[in-house]
């Protein structure tokens, strides 16, 4: 029974993925346009490999990557709320303070890089997770919805870090200053491997946290309690856990691994702390590639290598005539196509059962 | 009910469907429009051939967030570009074109892009770009890069920097000879916020005025950025409270508010004006029926002309690194053609202090008397 529940998963993305690229297709004949310049684009964007001219270049391969770890991030951040039965909609703000408070270690503290590396990637993860604990310790005993507190601390967030940010010695409106070069992740031999893509050790941070949402999901007591909670919290009182106190728990973890997407953009792909007035989405993204990737840890490392290539794959695009838009498109029907889900469910079980009777009165 | 949901179902593509269709006479020309770019990579080969002078070039401008038509810095640029391609009879999306960036994030793939097409020239205007263009010029240190409006110190960077107080200062120069016309004493100045490069608008307006009329009242105020509207208009109702009759503003989207507040008071029959900046502001200053314009002229920055002469300097081979100003002489800062609420005398005054900064009889300081004084 489990196991053809997780195949079925694959199989939905699949078809979700596959009949967005079709209608894609479409919209893309009807109003004029070459699909195959779109493929064109998507397959350079990921391997590197311009079919069309022969020749390659690594340094899309590494863009790519690079954009897609923060994704993946705030998709187990997602993810990990998903299965425990919230719906953590503020990973965008705990992106921006896991950003921010990487962002102060980086520049307030002088350090050998063996201690301040770690210590401004873990700070990234205990702003995210302390800015993920109101909403949930606000639900816990308050019984606030959420959905509604995650909303609004989102925009907290983003004020509260462009004043802080502001604060920082050095820093005008637009930006702070550098951040010392021993909080970074940034890699020269990355970069050298990929002709000067901002490839950097963020993905390092990445495996590991898929590791560990894995471990805690699928291996702990506590992450069985947590998946109890979100399947019925009613009977998993009965059952005589502890509801509330792990659904503030399951709102810090999954904050702090937005935390640590904020790591990476202002550690790795960014070398000082940017003033925003405007959100990025990276924690909006992060609940398609949770919804997506099924809210498991492969999953979520799947569809966020996806959702990177057609986030990275914008400068091809363009260049080969595309508008922007279409990836838009895409991604926006994938999620449609996901949410569909349930029908594509009913039709595919009305398939094989229909089989079934076949092959049952044969 | 559920063949009703079908059916309508059914309708409703069929309807969509014929919806597409009769739209397709309608996009049909794109395609046509479109074949180049379809080309593009097939044809991009050309740009990869060194340049020689009188040649063709190939040019890609990368914007910033604001899009390619932002009405401001993206859009000027685009259009010098623009203007030099069609003399050359360059093709779009072939030997110019240009890459729109959605997030900051966006900025060095965009300019790697280019740079791995070995486009001959690469343009980026305004200061966000600082960044990206340093990286961009020590992985690429033999992409020719034209930054617009800030400096960043490499061999292939040609960095375009204007002489704003030039400009502020023939802009100085018609504020204070409105305000005679009137029997005015007091003009103002609003900045979006106080440093060296905005301090250079304040010092060129305020010698424009004195060198007219070395008794008027010089109002200077500064907000705390050029995105607060409400900021400038309550500046800008408190500077025309006191007196002020003409605000010339350096201030961006502050400005707005500066405009907003002078268009309010024109409409109650007022007699105020507002000087424009960057580009002509003219129709941003229409009030009433739309006949008239609080707007008494615009300085003008031509980062039009910047991305024309560098890509002039790229096919004749002059092309050069480091700081290139773009001053009165170089037509890179002046006042609009038309200034309908200018007299033509007050035109020819203008003109003829334009000549003496040109040939160097007048030298405009770009440090205000307020800083030089502290």
């Amino acid at each position: 029974m489990k196991k053809s529940f997780k195949n079925n998963q694959l199989v939905l993305s699949l078809v979700a993925v596959l009949a967005s690229f079709l209608v894609a297709i479409l919209v893309m004949m009807l109003t004029g346009l070459n699909p195959l310049h779109f493929f064109v684009a998507l397959i350079r964007t990921f391997s590197g490999y311009d079919v069309l001219r022969g020749n390659f270049n690594p340094r899309y391969i590494g863009e790519f990557l690079q954009t897609s770890l923060p994704l993946i991030l705030t998709g187990l951040s997602i993810g990990f709320a998903f299965r425990t039965g919230m719906f953590n909609i503020g990973a965008e703000g705990q992106v921006i303070m896991g950003s921010l408070g990487a962002v102060c270690v980086g520049i307030l503290f002088d350090l050998p890089i063996f201690i301040h590396l770690p210590l401004a990637v873990l700070t990234a993860a205990l702003f995210g997770a302390l800015w993920a604990a109101i909403p949930g310790i606000l639900k816990a005993k308050f019984g606030v919805h959420e959905v509604v507190v995650t909303i609004m601390l989102n925009y907290t967030a983003l004020y509260l870090s462009a004043y802080v940010l502001k604060l920082l010695p050095g820093s005008d409106n637009q930006k702070t200053v550098d951040i010392a070069s021993t909080a970074l992740l940034r890699s020269d031999f990355l970069r050298s491997i990929t002709s000067n893509s901002r490839l950097h050790w963020g993905f390092i941070v990445v495996i590991l946290s898929i590791l560990v949402f894995r471990f805690i999901i699928d291996k702990t007591t506590f992450g069985y309690e947590l998946r109890a909670v979100g399947f019925n919290p009613s009977a998993s009182e009965y059952a005589g856990i502890k509801v509330n106190s792990r659904i503030v728990y399951a709102m810090i973890i999954s904050g702090a691994f937005a935390g640590l997407a904020g790591a990476m953009l202002s550690l790795g792909t960014f070398d000082y702390g940017r003033v925003m007035f405007h959100f990025e989405n990276y924690g909006f993204d992060g609940i398609s590639v949770a919804l997506l990737g099924g809210n498991t840890g492969l999953g979520i490392l799947l569809s966020g290598l996806l959702f990177g290539i057609l986030k990275s794959s914008q400068t091809m695009m363009q260049s080969l005539g595309i508008p922007l838009e279409i990836v838009n498109i895409v991604s926006g029907l994938i999620i449609l196509f996901v949410a569909m889900q349930y029908g594509i469910q009913a039709l595919l079980s009305r398939f094989s059962k229909g089989k079934e009777r076949e092959d049952g009165s044969v | 009910m559920k063949k009703l949901l079908t059916l309508s179902l059914v309708i409703l593509l069929i309807f969509s469907l014929t919806a597409c269709q009769t739209n397709t006479p309608a996009p049909a020309p794109a395609p046509t429009e479109e074949t180049p770019a379809e080309e593009t990579p097939a044809d991009e080969t050309p740009a990869e051939e060194p340049a020689p002078a009188g040649e063709k070039i190939s040019v890609g401008l990368v914007t910033d967030t604001g899009g390619i038509d932002d009405k401001s810095f993206n859009q000027g640029t685009w259009e010098g570009v623009v203007r030099y391609a069609e003399e050359k009879g360059l093709v779009l999306n072939e030997d110019y074109s240009f890459l729109q960036s959605i997030s900051d994030a966006d900025y060095i793939p965009n300019l790697s892009q280019f740079a791995d097409q070995e486009v001959d020239l690469i343009v980026a205007a305004g200061f966000l770009f600082e960044k990206a263009i340093q990286e961009i010029a020590t992985n690429y240190p033999d992409q020719k890069i034209l930054f617009i409006d800030a400096v960043v110190d490499a061999p292939n960077v040609m960095n375009a920097v204007f002489a704003e107080h030039e400009g502020s200062f023939l802009v100085g120069v018609a504020a204070a000879l409105k305000a005679q016309e009137a029997g005015k004493n007091m003009v103002g100045f609003v900045g979006g916020a106080d440093f060296e490069l905005i301090q250079r608008f304040e010092a060129g307006f305020e010698q424009g005025v004195k060198m007219v009329d070395p008794d008027m009242e010089i109002v200077i105020q500064y907000a705390s950025g050029f995105d607060k509207a409400e900021e400038g208009q309550s500046l800008a109702t408190k500077m025309f409270d006191d007196g002020c009759y003409v605000i010339y503003h350096a201030a961006g989207g502050t400005g707005n508010g500066v405009i907003k507040e002078a268009k309010d008071r024109a409409t109650e029959g007022q007699d105020v004006w507002v000087i424009g900046v960057d580009k002509d502001q003219y129709e941003e200053g229409f009030y009433g029926d739309g006949s008239k314009s609080v707007i008494l002229t615009s300085m003008l920055k031509a980062v039009d002309e910047a991305a024309y002469v560098a890509a002039k300097s790229v096919e004749d081979g002059t092309f050069q690194g480091g700081i290139h100003m773009f001053d009165l002489k170089a037509n890179g800062v002046r006042i609009p053609e038309e200034n309908p609420n200018l007299t033509d005398e007050w035109v020819q005054k203008i003109n003829e202090f334009a000549e003496k900064i040109k040939n160097g009889e007048i030298e405009v300081d770009p440090v205000p008397s307020r800083v030089k004084g502290n």
